[in-house]
């Protein structure tokens, strides 16, 4: 007896991720724009053919009922990337910019998707984290892990600086506010002559207790990039950060913040303290950016200010709306697509941020809840299923 | 000043620019009654509960709870002592579940810490199954269907659900006073009914606590009030039962002069 494909969700789940994963590795090594092109298409044709066999909503469903799944899926999804890539420089630099992008948008997340607070200058504090790693460990014996945390504390410190206005103005001008930092940043990083001015700075590969993460390895025939090391900490590191955002949004915390973002004269009336929420929201999440920006640095090898534009916090922004607002999953696919999709696609290159710009707006106009629309917070959703 | 005066509000006014909102209301709240306080629109009833509640300072006056001085305290100071309130214009978080909205009126039991939230998954995952017991039990009191669509968000809910969510994100925390702004609006004459009464029945199981409600639905007012103000361009025209206030010229004039 043939049973139909939708009562089988765990088996959907299971040929969904592996569809997903070929697409993945098909784009991560895909040559020729054509290629590109043409896996485009065929992305858009699974996504469109699998809506209207209705397979999505099943796939959610098992997702949903086995939490942990989709988290695996990913960690060994991007681990048979690194293996399968492990010869190739440019795919696995391009995996670890996803990687590293994806921890970023987390920490961006915390202020735009549940304080409510919209952070123009990711790319000015994730270059913090950078300049920071390039200084220390340029000039300095520290260990790199906390040359890194140290990258993540000055993004977090120097973002003081901006919550005074922050806290002062609402929506659009503290946006603004961000904004007028970013810029800033940038002049100030291109007159700066102990930073490097416009020309930047070089920065020691990452070397974690004794494991040098710029080595490639060589056993006999095998060869593997060092790209590899990067993408095995740059993992580790979007691991770390997805379950700390998953745990601020599912505790008492995460209330609190949605409470804010969706209502501020509730929320004061209820006790919570604005000034508060937004405080840990845009310290935390300029942590994540400012220790993403650092490992990102020390990957490159190089900063420069020309790496953080305004352009590139609009990207950062853009990936949050694609991906849809508030939910950390959301970010995964945005990342990747808007990440790897330029990179490969020359013709693309010149117009990629008025790509962005009309990307930001298609989306705004037919799906504004993004990709992956953020659902209702589930507090504990590993014991539920557990219980059934 | 009556022996057992839970709030008292003396010569509180109100302006904004030239308007005057609150014009030197004395105004006072006992334990456990529930007061009535009408008056025609713009007259200042919600102004008042503004000024209480914290979200404006009062221009001249002041005000003292469990005879403490509570005047320009913040919202959220004023909260902690006990007053909670709804609003005229419904303010629920639409995109939130129903749990997350009426647990996100007990902030002031609730441990708020970094640490707490992030790295006492155990200690939290008690807490939560404890409240998800206490908000469905509130919900129930309500309406038995209620309790079974905690996990839907507030969008999803009718009119006169959304007003009992609100209600019970301000009895959640167990107020010492509650302050509810026209909870009859946009609703029919028997929810309202249904509503006070549930209102009641709550009251009955948790500490006993004062009410202040604003009404336009003068059998609601007659139904469970024992007292009455009633305000007219900020100033308190009348006080006493309703039957009282209903037989004061002044009120009649300035009922039939709005008309
Ligand atoms: N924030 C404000 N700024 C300026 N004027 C205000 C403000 N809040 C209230 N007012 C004015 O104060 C007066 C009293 O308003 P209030 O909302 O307290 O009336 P109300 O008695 O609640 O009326 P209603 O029955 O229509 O709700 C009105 O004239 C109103 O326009
Ligand atoms: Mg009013």
């Amino acid at each position: 007896m043939r049973v139909p494909l939708t009562s089988r969700p765990v088996l959907l789940f299971v040929v969904a991720a592996l569809v997903t994963w070929a697409l993945a590795w098909a784009l991560l090594g895909a040559e020729t724009q054509l290629e590109v092109l043409a896996l485009f298409c065929v992305t858009v044709a699974v996504a469109v053919v699998a809506a209207k066999m209705k397979l999505d909503a099943p796939v959610a469903a098992a997702a949903s009922s086995h939490p942990r799944a989709l988290g695996i899926a990913c960690v060994v999804g991007v681990l048979a990337l690194a293996v399968v890539f492990h010869e190739d420089h440019f795919p696995l630099l391009l995996l670890c910019s996803v990687l590293l992008y994806i921890t970023a948008c987390l920490g961006l997340n915390i202020q735009f998707g549940y304080v409510g607070i919209v952070n123009f200058a990711g790319a000015a504090f994730f270059g913090i984290g950078s300049y920071t790693a390039a200084m220390l460990a340029g000039h300095t014996g520290l260990p790199h892990v906390l040359v890194l945390l140290l990258g993540g504390a000055m993004a977090s410190l120097i973002s003081c600086v901006l919550l005074l206005p922050v806290l002062r103005t609402r929506g659009h001008y503290a946006a603004l506010v961000t904004i007028a930092f970013a810029t800033l940043f940038r002049s100030f990083l291109e007159v700066n002559d102990a930073l490097g001015g416009p020309q930047g700075m070089r920065i020691p590969a990452l070397n974690l207790f004794g494991w040098d993460l710029g080595a490639d390895h060589e056993w006999g025939e095998l060869f593997i990039s060092f790209y590899d090391n990067y993408v095995l900490f740059a993992l580790a590191l979007a691991v770390l950060a997805f379950v700390l955002v998953r745990r601020l949004e599912r505790s008492w915390m995460g209330v609190a913040m949605d409470a804010v973002r969706t209502d501020e004269i509730s929320a004061k009336v209820y006790g919570i303290s604005i000034a508060r929420q937004k405080i840990v929201a845009f310290m935390f999440g300029n942590l994540l950016v400012g220790i993403a920006g650092a490992t990102y640095g020390m990957m490159t090898g190089y900063v420069a200010p020309n790496n953080f534009t305004f352009a590139d916090s609009l990207i950062l922004v853009s990936m949050l709306l694609l991906g849809g607002l508030g939910n950390p999953w959301g970010i995964v696919p945005a990342a990747a697509l808007i990440l790897i999709l330029p990179e490969k696609l020359q013709f693309i290159q010149e117009y990629r941020f008025l790509l962005y710009g009309v990307v930001i707006i298609l989306i705004l106009l037919f799906r504004s809840q993004g990709l992956l629309p953020r659902g209702i917070r589930r507090y504990f959703p590993n014991r539920e299923a557990a219980r059934g | 000043m009556a022996e057992d005066a839970l709030l008292v509000a003396s010569g509180l006014t109100m302006r904004f620019g030239g308007l005057v909102a609150l014009d030197a209301l004395d105004l006072e709240v006992r334990s456990r009654e529930v007061l009535g306080l009408i008056g025609p629109n713009g007259s200042g009833k919600t102004t008042f509960f503004n000024v209480v509640t914290g979200l404006y300072n009062a221009s001249d006056g002041s005000i003292a709870f469990e005879g403490g001085d509570i005047t320009n305290l913040s919202p959220q100071e004023i909260y902690r002592l006990g007053i909670t309130r709804t609003f005229q214009r419904s303010r629920l978080s639409l995109s939130l579940s129903v749990f997350d909205n009426v647990w996100a009126g007990n902030f002031r039991n609730l441990d708020q810490g970094l640490i707490h939230n992030l790295f006492r998954r155990k200690t939290l995952r008690a807490e939560y199954e404890r409240a998800v017991e206490q908000v469905r039990a509130l919900l129930a009191t309500f309406d038995a269907h209620l309790a079974d669509r905690l996990f839907q968000p507030a969008a999803a809910l009718a009119m006169i659900d959304r007003r009992r969510v609100e209600i019970c994100r301000a009895l959640i925390s167990e107020p010492r006073l509650l302050l509810l702004d026209e909870p009859s609006a946009g609703m029919t004459h028997d929810e309202t009914a249904e509503l006070m009464d549930d209102i009641m029945q709550v009251r009955e199981k948790l500490a006993p606590f004062s009410i202040v409600i604003i009404e336009h639905e003068m059998n609601v007012i007659q139904r469970i009030t024992q007292r009455c103000v009633v305000l007219n361009y900020g100033e308190k025209i009348a006080e006493g039962t309703y039957a009282e206030i209903t037989a004061n010229p002044d009120v009649q004039v300035a009922y039939l002069g709005q008309e």
